[in-house]
């Protein structure tokens, strides 16, 4: 593969906004926002993740195979969070079958 | 300084006298090693995110089903710890890729320089943890038969959350030490001329390994210490 | 006067086995197909280990009184399967036959990581000896299952270092899909599309993926129970807040995608012996390779079909029902294929090809009965009874082992350089499947009644079908010693094997030499057709 080698200005930008984000999503874990500090805090922790699989492990020049195998894993975990989630979650949603 | 033009892992025959030539006899050229190599670490690093996921998962459980108990153990989560952590790790990472830049520029003594910054950040991450750890030995927070709590009402469900704590904590501080046993490795290579502009592979796949365990960290910490820390 | 001839020395030329002699040259090595050997002698030991098991509780099965106490008969259970499924089932096909073929397959010289291969055998040997071990201090009587807080917090018996065994050879695995995952994307000859792959490497693609997608799951999960049985923090145990059913989730997240590793492997093989002896094309190419990849995505959305019973929720339940059945599809689609392939084929009744039939009609059993169980108001009344029992060793063994003899007699010329006898493999082959179905279909209808599994003992009407079900077992026990003999005899002293002696395509055939040599070409192979091209027209 023929690449340009990254320049450090790039990878200096985002280390920055890594450092910004950790910041932020602490200030904002001070204020009570209720629902939203979860969902905050997630979404940063996401962009975060973000910047580093696509800039620290240059996963936005990568082929589509390893762009297809990174989705895949974080994919894969979805699965297990989401069914597992969704049946504690439905408890008691419907009612036991009642003796007639 | 702007990007450089260069080819990353040439495939020429020509390069300095005295570096080996590191293709081995099963693959037909370079290319196709670096990139079953590349392929296989991420394959790898698909298993480690299933690995932890299956700790996720119950955390998350646990955390839906005892939110007032939760609420009551996050009082003892130390953030400012825990972010001088995320900062150390996200330096960490900062440094760890301008190796890997160093390594592809084939310049020999910044990548031992930029690969001991890491493994220095890395040994800093695992003392504060550390100390971390210490502060809940002594107020008796280690799931276990010492194990004590002051509210009473959520004895069990706060020891069930500490023991999802020390076992999501401990699994990446874990995979910090076997990174930073690694990142010697590396750096014993480089100090040996293993390297070259024209082979670095186990820098740029250990590089990965780093910034998997760095992600990590980025989604523990506002899960087990900045979140249900206002209710 | 007669003169006595000397023996004539055959020279045979370098091939992987001659190469190099010596105990150093097996156990260092990085060849793919010796690392394979070492895989089967391996795997070939634990199936007897675990068939043993099976044989004590078959005897203690004879009477209602039994033979054995019940704490023992726990532990026969728990240790036969936790050395069939992780120890030998799991491991069987992918890392002996696909070690072996998948590089000459698809024309590389060896696997993208040959070390790692070695590095995944003795990772397999360490887990191993840590079962061994558990058995030798008494062994387990959780089930294989685990299930807490029995095993966590209650059971007396050396569960962590069971535990240990089974951890450690999931890397085992995890290692060997990782490695089959990378050589089939990075290696393959040139000429070698996608399309053109036999389906033997796209069943071992398939299953690498559950290899690598399921297998941590259950490694953490097994942490965790280790902690918890050190700790007693209440993770699983509900008289410390805890919920049992979060280990049943975690548990079958990787163990229900774990059967189709155990089945993958065997329909890949089927559909190779299949197209061999029809000497015909397998019917719908496309659809059979993808429905590997079908029943490996779709295998991970069912796990809570384990767990209907167990106190999930009702809607849930329903969900995991309905891709339980989804899930059947691509199966069936294999079924139509191979027997569409069949049709107007040339169809030869080598041992293979019987093996091959037996895995169609005991697969098709075993897959309908798992729709039975799939169905929430019928696995009510036989979810832990022996129907369930019945379905799995119809899947398990009459497909998966069955398959896998078939492969091994297929390839054993190819691996050996030597000919096995016909005739009694092919008696083999039928005590093998008389065997089979005299041990499990009484199973079926013992479930049917009522009888539980993982009981020492039962009422006495059943006796009859139980004593029928160990008689089968006696016999299939014959079947499978009968193979290890001539097997063994035909290595030293079958008569060699010509390059090609079923004819069949595919580059282990046509272009790898009988047996091949270390890097398994004498020429870098070109790829022009696609495979199975019996007709001989292009495709």
């Amino acid at each position: 593969m023929i690449h340009k080698v990254v320049s450090v200005r790039t990878f200096a930008a985002v280390f920055v906004a890594l450092l910004a984000l950790t910041f932020t999503t602490v200030a904002i874990s001070k204020l009570d926002l209720g629902e939203y500090n979860f969902i905050c805090a997630m979404t940063i922790a996401v962009i975060k993740g973000a910047l580093v699989v696509a800039f620290f492990m240059d996963v936005r020049r990568s082929s589509s195979l390893t762009k297809l195998f990174v989705g895949a894993g974080f994919f894969w975990m979805a699965i297990l969070l989401v069914f597992i989630l969704s049946d504690y979650h439905s408890r008691g949603w419907l009612p036991r079958p009642a003796w007639w | 300084m702007g990007d450089i033009d260069a080819t990353l892992h040439p495939t020429s025959a020509a390069h300095p006298a005295g570096v080996r030539q590191d293709l081995k006899h099963h693959f037909d050229d370079a290319a196709q090693q670096m990139e079953s190599s590349t392929l296989g670490m991420w394959v790898f690093l698909v298993t480690e995110i299933m690995f932890f996921g299956g700790m996720f998962g119950g955390y998350t459980v646990y955390r839906n089903m005892y939110p007032e108990a939760f609420a009551s153990t996050s009082h003892f989560m130390n953030v400012t710890i825990g972010a001088i952590n995320t900062g150390v790790l996200i330096c960490s990472s900062f440094t760890m890729v301008l190796a890997v830049r160093a390594a592809q520029l084939g310049q020999k003594k910044a990548i031992i320089a930029f690969l001991i910054l890491t493994l220095i950040l890395g040994c800093v991450f695992l003392g504060l943890k550390g100390v971390e750890y210490h502060e809940k030995w002594v107020e008796h927070h280690i799931p276990g038969p010492g194990f004590q709590y002051a509210d009473a009402r959520y004895f069990h469900q706060a020891q069930i959350l500490f023991f999802l704590y020390f076992a999501m904590t401990g699994m990446h501080a874990m995979h910090m030490i076997v990174g930073a046993g690694l990142l010697t490795a590396l750096i014993v290579m480089a100090a040996r001329n293993r390297f070259s502009e024209h082979w670095y592979t186990p820098v740029e796949m250990i590089g990965l390994y780093w910034h998997f365990v760095d992600i990590v960290w980025i989604f523990l910490f506002p899960l087990l210490y900045l979140i249900g820390h206002t209710s | 006067m007669s003169t006595t001839l000397p023996r004539p020395r055959i020279e045979a030329p370098a091939n992987y086995l001659n190469v190099d002699y010596g105990w150093k040259s097996w156990l260092f090595t990085t060849d793919h197909k010796r690392i394979a050997l070492l895989y089967l002698f391996s795997i070939t030991a634990f199936f007897f280990v675990g068939g043993a098991f099976a044989v004590g509780m078959r005897i203690n099965l004879l009477r209602p009184e039994g033979v054995f106490q019940h704490d023992t008969y726990n532990k026969l259970f728990t240790m036969h399967g936790i050395i069939m499924v992780f120890f030998f089932l799991v491991p069987s096909i992918p890392a002996t036959l696909g070690n072996f073929l998948i590089p000459i397959m698809i024309g590389a010289r060896d696997l993208a990581f040959p070390r790692i291969n070695l590095l995944s055998w003795y990772i397999y040997i360490v887990g191993g000896i840590f079962a061994l071990t558990a058995i030798l201090q008494g062994g387990v009587d959780t089930g294989w299952t685990f299930y807490a807080p029995f095993s966590s917090t209650y059971s007396n018996t050396h569960v962590i270092m069971a535990a240990i065994g089974v951890f450690v050879s999931g890397f085992s695995s995890i290692l060997t899909g990782l490695n089959f995952i990378v050589t089939i994307h990075k290696m393959r000859a040139p000429g070698m599309t996608w399309s053109r792959l036999p389906l033997f490497v796209w069943g071992h693609y398939a299953t690498s993926l559950i290899q690598v997608l399921g297998t941590p799951v259950i490694a953490i999960t097994l942490v965790l129970l280790g902690l918890e049985r050190i700790l007693h923090a209440g993770i699983f145990d509900p008289s410390l807040g805890g919920d049992p059913v979060l280990f049943q989730h975690l548990f079958w997240f990787y163990s229900h995608p774990a059967v189709y590793i155990m089945i993958l492997p065997g329909m890949a093989v089927e559909s190779e012996i299949i197209a061999c002896f029809s000497r015909k094309s397998i019917f719908g190419y496309g659809f059979v390779a993808l429905s590997s990849i079908a029943i490996a995505v779709l295998g991970f959305l069912v796990w809570g079909h384990h767990l209907f019973v167990a106190g999930q929720s009702m809607y849930a339940s329903m969900v995991f029902s309905f891709i339980s059945f989804l899930v059947a599809v691509p199966s069936a689609i294999k079924v139509f294929n191979w027997t569409a392939t069949m049709y107007r084929g040339s169809i030869s009744f080598e041992t293979p090809m019987l093996y091959a039939f037996g895995f169609i009609g005991l697969f098709t059993i075993g897959g309908l009965t798992g729709l039975f169980l799939a169905t929430m108001a019928i696995d009510v009344h036989l979810t832990d009874t022996y129907f369930v029992i019945a379905h799995f060793h119809y899947v398990m063994v009459g497909g998966m082992v069955m398959a896998f003899l078939g492969g091994i007699h297929f390839w054993f010329p190819k691996i050996t350089g030597r000919l096995y006898p016909e005739n009694w493999a092919r008696i083999a082959a039928a005590i093998v499947f008389i065997g089979f179905n005299l041990t499990f279909f009484p199973q079926f209808i013992l479930g049917y009644l009522g009888m539980p599994r993982r009981y020492a003992t039962y009422a006495g009407e059943f006796q009859v079908l139980n004593v029928m079900s160990t008689m089968g077992a006696s016999i299939l026990g014959i079947g499978y010693l009968i193979p290890m003999i001539y097997l063994t005899w035909a290595w030293r002293n079958g008569p060699i094997s010509p390059q090609n002696p079923w004819h069949a395509k595919g580059l282990e055939w046509e272009q790898s030499p009988t047996p091949p040599p270390t890097f398994n070409f004498i020429e870098p192979p070109i790829v022009t057709e696609s495979a199975y091209n019996y007709s001989g027209e292009e495709a």
